[in-house]
This record gives structure tokens, sequence and C-alpha cells, in this order.
């Protein structure tokens, strides 16, 4: 079975869980931006969690199916059509051979995730089918996907319609969007006055919002602790000896506009860091759309391993639900 | 040197050997990030040394952030005390330098230059006191390099040279990024030398290009047949300057399948190399002269 792409809309791409272990080597983590959703998804379908699906931002594809499968999609909020009829979000339906899977406009949110029934079965590069474009790795012969492509599936038909996620288990961010911070890393370089302006400022999302990095204006330039440059690390204060970055961690480059790395991040770099993204609102970026209003929290490591366990619990209860 | 330890959020210990650059705070790290890498400690799932740091990943459902950072901190003494001295291979890389296709592109992005009146080798030999850019390009190619780093993007080194610190050159990033970057440049930031090995954004000044790939992902070329990344950390390299015949000549070869880098195996002891810099160097070009 195949999956036929008519129109691939903005920037569609063949995402799972990610790829481990090659970060020491400069390649990304990669895998779903919200991996909530791509989990609730394949859960929806009956698949493994990690199967491939298809991250859309902003816009959906249109696909047509060569068989019948059950479909789920789940994340951003925009109106879901199969042959023009309207479908439930966060629910399982059926897909008729030779049926089109269709979107209207983006509602709420920045990112959808489509699973199929069987998964999308493009080969794997370094054990994982997410898309790292810059490296030519995995995805449909290293890219994004592209009209005319016919991805390949496993070909299940699945469970069938009629599975759904309760409203209470569909994470997504409020308003403002309240994302946590663990300070850490080179937080130091901060003055007092500058660590404590980043929490209370709120930032905006700016344009240059993608899979690699999100970054923030709006908030006041971050003053540094004055020092004299250790050698090798550049003149410019927020310059640090080029190390490794973390998931989640947020660079400021000059001072002024905070960017959070993502799942295709670069892996290191020369600019300090002050702390990190806790690992459970990580997703909750990946549905932030630009201008989007966001205050960041700070919390200690107690509180982000809660956090932890609360976003793995809300994960437990989808799959109890679904059985 | 003053050990730093510290969390990149829930999932990651960071441990900074050293705020300045130096072998030593290399050696160290690397020291430090495989005697983790040894201990084989349960919910550790990465580690990634880097040019005077290294970084844990570990999985907080496995092993706490208390414990995973009391076994890291625990592992100090053995680096402390491990010998500096590694196994490693010393590789050459063909570069032609004031190549058209760095020129093109550092010529599309002099606005964003420190120097818009002329070249990033002519900048770049002028603020490190070179009369010439040819005494430049000597200074860069005569002296051996450590690969300290992988990374960046896919299989990116970045190399530190081994020569005294009052010899090291320094060179600015781009005020502001490139948004292009022809695949393999030679590029220069910080101290660090470093080969882009894809074509994409970069803020590094731009010096030359080699024709010896060193990334492919689908595994094609000769040399990166076994693994599509070229680099480890711990590698050696000597750049040799190669003009455009001898460049055509290569890519060539490259494409038929029939390009070997030249490569020997060395030893180098850190405690050997600060003792006498110039006799270690000249040792090993000439294991790779012998090669």
């Amino acid at each position: 079975m195949t999956l036929k792409i008519k129109n691939p809309g903005l920037a569609t791409s063949i995402q799972d869980l990610g790829r481990k272990g090659y970060f020491h080597l400069g390649i990304p983590l990669g895998g779903a931006m919200d991996r909530y959703a791509l989990r609730a998804a394949n859960m929806l379908v009956g698949n493994d969690e990690g199967a491939a699906c298809l991250e859309a931002v902003f816009m959906g594809p249109e696909i047509e199916f060569t068989q019948t499968a059950t479909v789920a999609v789940t994340g951003a909020q925009l109106p879901i059509k199969v042959d023009g009829e309207y479908q439930e979000p966060w629910s399982s339906f059926v897909v008729k051979a030779g049926q089109t899977l269709s979107f209207e406009f983006l509602q709420a949110g920045a990112r959808l995730y489509i699973a199929v029934s069987g998964g999308i079965t493009t080969p794997e590069a370094l054990g994982s089918r997410s898309t790292y474009p810059i490296g030519s790795l995995g995805g449909v012969d290293g890219r994004a996907v592209q009209a005319g492509d016919e991805l390949p599936t496993g070909g299940s038909e699945g469970p069938g319609a009629g599975r759904t996620v309760p409203d209470s288990l569909r994470r997504k961010p409020g308003t403002p969007a309240r994302l946590r911070v663990l300070p850490g890393l080179y937080w130091h370089r901060l003055t007092d006055e500058a660590g404590a302006g980043f929490f209370e400022d709120e930032w905006k999302v700016a344009p240059e919002a993608d899979r690699m990095g999100y970054r923030f204006k709006g908030g006041r330039p971050l003053e540094f602790v004055d020092r004299e440059q250790p050698f090798g690390a550049g003149a410019d204060p927020s310059n640090i000896v080029d190390g490794c970055y973390s998931y989640g961690s947020i660079q400021v480059p000059g001072g002024t506009e905070p960017i959070v790395l993502h799942r295709d991040a670069v892996s290191g770099g020369g600019y300090f860091t002050l702390g990190a993204v806790i690992s459970a609102d990580m997703d909750l970026i990946g549905q932030l759309q630009p201008h989007t209003a966001v205050k960041f929290e700070k919390v200690d490591m107690a509180q982000a391993l809660e956090a932890r366990k609360e976003r793995k619990g809300m994960l437990a209860r989808i799959r109890e639900e679904l059985g | 040197m003053k050990t730093r330890y510290t969390f990149g959020g829930d999932e990651h210990v960071y441990v900074e050997m050293d705020d300045e650059m130096s072998l030593d705070a290399f050696f160290k790290s690397l020291s430090m990030s495989n005697a983790v890498r040894d201990a084989k400690i349960e919910g550790v799932t990465e580690i990634c040394p880097a040019n005077a740091s290294f970084q844990v990943r570990f999985d907080p459902d496995a092993i706490s952030p208390d414990d995973i950072m009391a076994k890291v901190k625990d592992l100090e003494h053995k680096a402390e005390t491990a010998e500096k001295r590694l196994t490693t291979r010393i590789i050459e890389i063909p570069v032609f330098y004031q190549d058209p296709w760095t020129h093109e592109t550092l010529m599309r992005f002099r606005e964003r230059h420190q120097d818009p009146s002329g070249t990033d080798l002519d900048y770049a030999a002028r603020i490190n006191g070179f009369d010439t850019v040819d005494a430049f390009i000597e200074a860069h190619h005569s002296q051996p390099w450590f690969v300290s780093m992988v990374g960046f993007v896919a299989g990116l080194p970045f190399l530190y040279q081994l020569v005294e610190r009052e010899k090291q050159l320094e060179v600015p990033k781009y005020l502001s990024p490139r948004t292009d970057t022809p695949k393999q440049t030679v590029g220069y930031g910080g101290c660090f030398s470093c080969i882009y090995s894809v074509r994409g954004a970069g803020g590094y000044q731009m010096f030359g290009i080699t024709p010896m790939p060193i990334y492919d992902p689908e595994q094609k070329v000769a040399h990166l047949k076994d693994f599509m990344v070229f680099f480890k950390p711990g590698d050696i390299v000597k750049w040799k300057p190669i003009d455009r015949a001898e460049y055509d000549a290569i890519l060539a070869e490259v494409e038929a399948g029939t390009y070997v880098p030249r490569i020997a195996e060395v030893e180098f002891d850190l405690d050997e190399f600060n003792a006498d810099m110039r006799g270690t160097n000249a040792k090993m070009l000439e294991a790779l002269n012998d090669a």
C-alpha cells in the first residue's frame, strides 16, 4: 500500500521518535517536535508508538490512499476531510482505497501528525526514518515530502474508526504559553538582574521558528557578567569555547533573542546557554505559531521530574483508554 | 583548570574542564568522557566529547539526576591519572586555498563581514600580523592539527593547531552568519579550523576547499564505505596545499572510486608534545610521508 502525495503542504516530513546515539557526530536527535502527539496518533491507529508518521507544519497535505487504512490526526487543530467529509481530530477514522485525505486552514497549534495503520515504511537511516535534510538522512531520499511521492506503508487495515483520545488528554500550550526552564549550563554568565528579567518578561515567538530551533523576541536584552573572554572563546560576551548543546537548551547570541534548540538543532557551537526547557515541555514548542506570547517559568530539578512524570502519566492514560 | 559540573535540563549532565581552550583541557575531557563510557552506567544513553567539555545524556526514568551526577564526578580522578597518550591516525587533507567557489560565496556575503573591502584570507592575515596572505596560508598548513570535536552538523570536525599558544591563529566569526557555505569548505573561527561537511549556513571565515569528501550518507565514496562520517575526536590532520589541476585530479579520483586518503598510524603523547612541539610534529609528519 502507498500514500500518493498530491500536494505536500508547506513543509511535510516523515518523522518518528528520532535517531539515537549519533549526536556526538553532529547528527541531531531528529524525530517529531511534538512527540506526545505522534505517540497518541500511533496509538489511535494501532501502531507501535514510535512508528513513522507525517509531520506537517501550518498546512495539511493532500494524500490519496491506494488501500483502505485506519488514520488519525493529532496535534495542530484544523478541519480534516476524507473525500470532502469532515473527520474528528485525535480520533481514528477509515480512509478507503481511492479516497483522498485533505485539510482546511489551520485554526490552532502549528504541527499536525498523521498516523496511518502499519506506519510509513520508507528505509531507515541510522536506526530511524526521521528526515534530516541538512545531512540527507531518512525521509524520502533524505528530504521532505514532495508532490508525486508514493510513500510505502505497513499496509494493515488497523483497528478502524471510533477510537478517540479524551479532551483532557489532548495536550496543548496555554495562553500565554508557559515553558518551564531549568537554569544551568552557562547561567553564571548572566547578571542577577538579567537572569530575573528573562523570567519576568513576556516573549513572542519570532518568525525564525523551525525544527532546528525556536527564536523569541520582545524581552529585555540580557547583560553579561564582565570578564576577560577566555582563550578560544571569541570576542563577544555571549561566546564560549565551542561545546555540546543540550536538547532544549536556550542560547542567546549577543544577549538579545533567546533560541530554544529543538530536534534538528546543531549539536554544538560557541554560544553560551542559560539552561534548558524541561523535557516535558518540549512537545509544546512544536505547537507554537509565530507571534505567540510565551512566558518562561523557572523550575528546579524536582519540579522538572514531576512534570516529566505527569506527561508520562497522560500517555499511560491514553494507552489505557485505547486498550 | 577547574572542572565545573552542571545540568542541561533534566536529561543532560554537562562537564566543563576549563573555560578556555587548551590541549590539556581537551585531553582531560576526552579521558573523562571515555571513563564515563567504560563505566557503562545504567541509564546513560550517549556521551558527547567536545573541545574542553563534554556532555552525558541520560534517561531520568532510569537513573536519578543526582545519582548520575555523583557517578560522573567520581570518575574525575580517573581522568586525572589517565595516560595522556593516544594511538591515533594522521591524515593528509588536500586544500585548494583561495579557490573560486569559496571566493564567489564570500563575495556574495561581503556585507556580513568585518572587512567588506577584501577577502576572508586578506582579513585573517592582517589581524594575525602577517605581511602576506601566502605567509598566513603557510602558517595554516605547515604544522598539524588535532580534531578536538566532531559536531555542529553531520560529521563536521573542529581542529586545533598543534603549536604554542602565541602561535595560534585567531579570527572572529562573520558578524552575521552566511546562509550558504560550499560543501567541504575549510573554515576558521576563534582558534579553530573546520571542514564544512555539507553545504549550508555558517559563520566561520572561508580559506579554501578540499576535494576529499568527509561525509556521505549514501556511503558510496570509497573511504566512507564503512561509515558515513570520516572524523573522530583525536584524529590528527595535516593540510596539504594543492592547486586547481591537483584539485581536479583528486575530484576525478573520488568520482571514480579510486581516491585513497594518505593516512598513517601514530602515537600522540601530550607530555612529550608539550616538552618538544616541533620535534613531536616532525615525527608525525615523517610517519605520514612514509605512508
